[in-house]
């Protein structure tokens, strides 16, 4: 019963393989462009791709390319699709909104309705059952936009980025109530948040330019990250080299030095050896900034030009081009920190963890 | 103020539209032209050809004469008149309009008449009907178009059922002699009554089939020159040119009638 | 949609207002003048005359037809317009778009030879026993050809407005497509749909130059308002003035209606 996908679409650069396990929620973190919502509307069936095939179960979604060709339409895949708009159709009550999956199904109107209002009750929004929703608050509507994804009973629920058009009040409430949705349900979700993929997610796939980049369980993925954005969700520096016995070994010569971390993850092809690519992975805690060259360590200290200063909980974020630093608001007053000034990152040895790429 | 100005504006611009449109609506003479010899001609639509052939004679005779001539149903060239267009001459296709314009006191003299018509059947070349006589046009199952009554040829059409006691029930009533000429030149009609020179100018596309009792309905033609016309010697000229022997023969060999 | 008068900019400079009131006037002083000239006092018998109510029942009937023919043709049209994607779209909407532009007279003379006596599919229909030259059915035809368009123009841009968004979403949700138009693309666009069929409705009143062509002009079966206006205006100017204003009387309360009935249903991204 394993969803499983293969497909390629050249113009767009997309080639991605993908399998689904039943009960499985899969998050797709990607940065802009990556080529998330080609991949959530080539499962749904509102793109065709250049080639590939996928399936659930036995069953045949599509099967592209030489050889035998095959296209499921999308209302006969069983896969609702829950969009950054709720998009719920403005002639219907909320109501009959969330009964137009089981009414498209064959259902009588008032099972149908039944079966709405069991999934209204399910999102807490029994109560607006009869609104139209222009009469629907964003969040509101949302709720009820989740609620008529699943009363349609799908197979394989496709979330696009539910959160992302939600205030920053009733997306708390939301990603809730999807977690427990979700338990137990074969989803996607498409997010730019790492707590989303925290809360909702058993496994996550990091998508970069139409190509999957880093794959795994939501934890060691976020805990040891191996791609540049899975490294930037999970708030950590990441720096990409040649393994060397010290550390790290970048391209342009500088050697970051921190302790090697040989905890095989799912992509560890083995434990870290010398001269195989690698990264030096630190939290902007670990790095401190000094106006001049640091005296009694040479080790880890580079110098680095400010680009931006932002506030970050209670410190500031000192970024560097790749790197950042998090210092607190009056060391940064004391130092007179400006974007263009050129200080020095010294990095605390001891907390930069080395495994192989 | 501002509403005045708006206002005052607005009408400047409504002004200068309608004087736009005036300068449209003119004919190309203007009045210094008027006695170096333009004239314009308001003539019914049927007498395109023979008005079209007469004036080149005309220009022709008199060097350096402009004639502009305006076609159109009769009672809209008399409505035009009436509303102030600027015509010289006027001949139209009945008595009854030019009769408008005498009463109205809006001709230079009286009217003479020049031309007459009578009506015809007009059959599409191949005849579909067997049409042969105004009694065969009352036969069921034939489709005759006929002009309404409120138009010329239309009441000429009545009189004529009248005098020959015959009633039609056509599938169509047209406000112009040309609407019925093009039912019957399409083939959707089988028959129509129009008049003898239209079926003349209509060439081989129709077949005229002239029946004895046309002479109930004699249209008369009449020409005058309009009491506006600041070109009354050169109108005077024309109208002796159309009532004249050249007119006559030119109108009688499209199918007019003399009066 | 409340503008507050005192509180919105505008960013219309006054000589346009002047110029939009020289148009407006444009269009409202002849319909002025033609008041003007109604001949009060007899102004009820002259339209109540049998044959103006003839011509009056007719030009109804017949435009109801017309309408709800451009209805069964036309939303088929703007959806494979709109939304389809072949090769020949293009072409494809200039030639529905056509009659917009072609003189009504042009449009009568293309109907006369598709479907009168001799023309291209008229002498099957003879053959099969259908007459429509000089019938209610030429008249009906001659209307529809002209209205069409007005019903697919609008029909697609309330289409194109909606977008494809919700019939993706409807269609994940498990909805054949014949459901997703009918109970989701149809009522998103119903206002469209309604103010295309209330011009089409007008445009087929107004029908005057393809119907004179083609289906002539008989009281009761092809002799519409608007011919008798132009039938009456040889005689009995009084006549053909009442007969104008009541024609530009239903056609005002016609549109008025189209415009008056607000769009039902704003979709929530707007209304917020």
């Amino acid at each position: 019963m394993t969803f499983t996908l293969d497909a390629t679409l050249g113009a767009r650069g997309f080639d991605v393989s993908l399998a689904v396990g039943p009960g499985e929620t899969v998050a797709i973190l990607g940065p802009n462009g990556a080529g998330k919502s080609t991949l959530m509307a080539v499962v749904a069936g509102l793109l065709r791709p250049d080639a590939g095939r996928a399936s659930i179960g036995g069953r045949t979604l599509f099967e592209l390319g030489p050889g035998p060709h095959a296209w499921t339409a999308p209302h006969q895949r069983g896969t609702a699709l829950l969009a950054q708009e709720p998009l719920l159709f403005p002639h219907l009550s909320a109501l009959d909104n969330v009964a137009f999956g089981p009414r498209s199904a064959g259902a009588s109107r008032s099972a149908s309705r039944e079966t709405a209002r069991h999934w209204l009750a399910e999102v807490d929004a029994l109560p607006l059952a009869s609104r139209r929703p222009g009469e629907l608050s964003g969040g509101q509507a949302q709720r009820v936009a989740v609620a008529r994804a699943l009363a349609a009973d799908p197979e394989l629920l496709l979330l696009d980025e539910p959160m992302a058009a939600l205030d920053i009040h009733a997306a708390p409430m939301l990603r809730r109530l999807l977690r427990h949705v979700l338990a137990g349900r074969r989803a996607i979700i498409v997010t730019h948040d790492v707590l989303d993929a925290l809360m909702l997610a058993d496994r996550v796939i990091v998508l970069e330019d139409g190509r999957i980049t880093e794959e795994g369980p939501t934890r060691e993925v976020l805990g040891r990250p191996r791609s540049r954005f899975a490294a930037g969700l999970a708030g950590l520096n990441l720096v990409t080299g040649t393994i060397t016995a010290e550390g790290i070994r970048t391209a342009a010569g500088q050697l970051f030095a921190g302790q090697h971390d040989d905890v095989p993850g799912p992509l560890t092809t083995g434990p870290s050896t010398s001269g195989s690519d690698g990264v030096a992975v630190f939290p902007p805690s670990a790095v401190s900034v000094f106006l001049s060259e640091a005296h009694g360590s040479p080790r880890n200290s580079f110098p680095v030009t400010i680009t931006d200063l932002e506030p970050h909980g209670d410190q500031v974020r000192v970024r560097a081009g790749e790197l950042s630093a998090d210092i607190t608001p009056a060391a940064s007053a004391d130092l007179g920190l400006v974007p263009g000034m050129t200080v020095y990152f010294v990095i605390k040895a001891g907390l930069v963890s080395i495994y192989p790429a | 103020m501002s509403i005045t100005r708006k206002a005052v504006a607005a009408l400047f611009v409504t002004g200068a539209l309608a004087a736009g449109l005036a300068g449209c609506a003119g004919t190309p003479g203007t009045p210094g032209a008027a006695g170096s010899g333009t004239l314009t001609v308001f003539a019914a639509a049927s007498l395109k050809a023979t008005f079209t052939t007469l004036v080149a004679e005309f220009e022709g005779k008199n060097p350096g004469t402009k004639v502009v001539l305006s076609f159109a149903g009769s009672s809209d060239l008399a409505t035009q008149i009436t509303q102030g267009a600027p015509a010289d001459v006027f001949a139209s296709a009945d008595t009854k309009n030019m009769a408008k314009l005498s009463d109205a006191k809006l001709l230079d003299g009286t009217a003479s008449n020049f031309a007459t018509n009578v009506l015809t059947i007009a059959v599409p070349p191949a005849n579909p009907a067997s049409i042969s006589s105004f009694a065969d046009l009352a036969k069921p199952g034939v489709k005759v178009v006929v002009c309404a009554s409120q138009v010329p040829c239309g009441a000429a059409t009545d009189a004529v059922e009248k005098a020959t006691g015959t009633t039609l029930t056509p599938v169509s009533e047209e406000s112009s002699v040309t609407d019925v000429l093009g039912k019957v030149t399409s083939g959707e009609a089988d028959a129509g009554l129009v008049y003898v020179t239209d079926v003349k100018g209509a060439g081989d596309k129709v077949k005229g089939i002239p029946f004895a009792q046309s002479d109930q309905a004699v249209n008369t033609y009449p020409i005058a020159t309009v009491g506006s016309s600041k070109n009354k010697e050169l109108a005077a000229a024309f109208i002796a040119l159309v009532t004249g022997s050249e007119g006559r023969k030119t109108l009688g060999d499209a199918g007019f009638g003399t009066p | 949609m409340d503008h507050a008068n005192n509180s919105a900019y505008q960013a219309i400079p006054r000589w346009v207002y002047a110029l939009a009131a020289a148009g407006g006037l444009f269009v409202l002083l002849p319909l002025a003048a033609m008041v003007a000239r109604v001949n009060w006092p007899q102004f009820i018998p002259l339209i109540t005359s049998d044959a103006s109510l003839t011509a009056l029942g007719l030009s109804l009937r017949t435009s109801a037809a017309s309408t709800l023919l451009c209805i069964v043709f036309g939303v088929p049209l703007a959806l494979v317009l709109a939304r389809g994607q072949f090769p020949g779209q293009r072409v494809l909407r200039a030639f529905v778009l056509l009659p917009l532009v072609l003189p009504p007279v042009v449009g009568g003379i293309a109907l006369l030879y598709t479907f009168g006596r001799q023309g291209l599919l008229g002498k099957s229909l003879e053959i099969a026993g259908i007459q429509i030259a000089f019938s209610t059915t030429a008249v009906v035809l001659a209307q529809t050809f002209v209205a069409l368009p007005f019903l697919v123009v609008s029909l697609e841009g309330a289409l194109r407005t909606a977008g494809t968004k919700y019939e993706a979403v409807a269609a994940t949700l498990g909805a054949r497509p014949t459901t997703v138009l009918r109970r989701v693309t149809v009522p998103l666009v119903l206002p469209g749909l309604a103010s295309g069929a209330v011009l089409s409705f007008a445009r087929s009143l107004g029908e005057f130059g393809a119907t004179l062509t083609f289906a002539g002009s008989l009281q009761g079966v092809t002799r519409t308002l608007p011919l008798e206006i132009y039938l009456q205006r040889e005689t009995d100017a009084d006549a053909a003035v009442a007969l104008s204003l009541v024609l530009v009387a239903v056609a005002v309360l016609v549109v008025g209606l189209s415009y008056r009935r607000g769009r039902a249903w704003i979709p929530a991204e707007a209304a917020q």
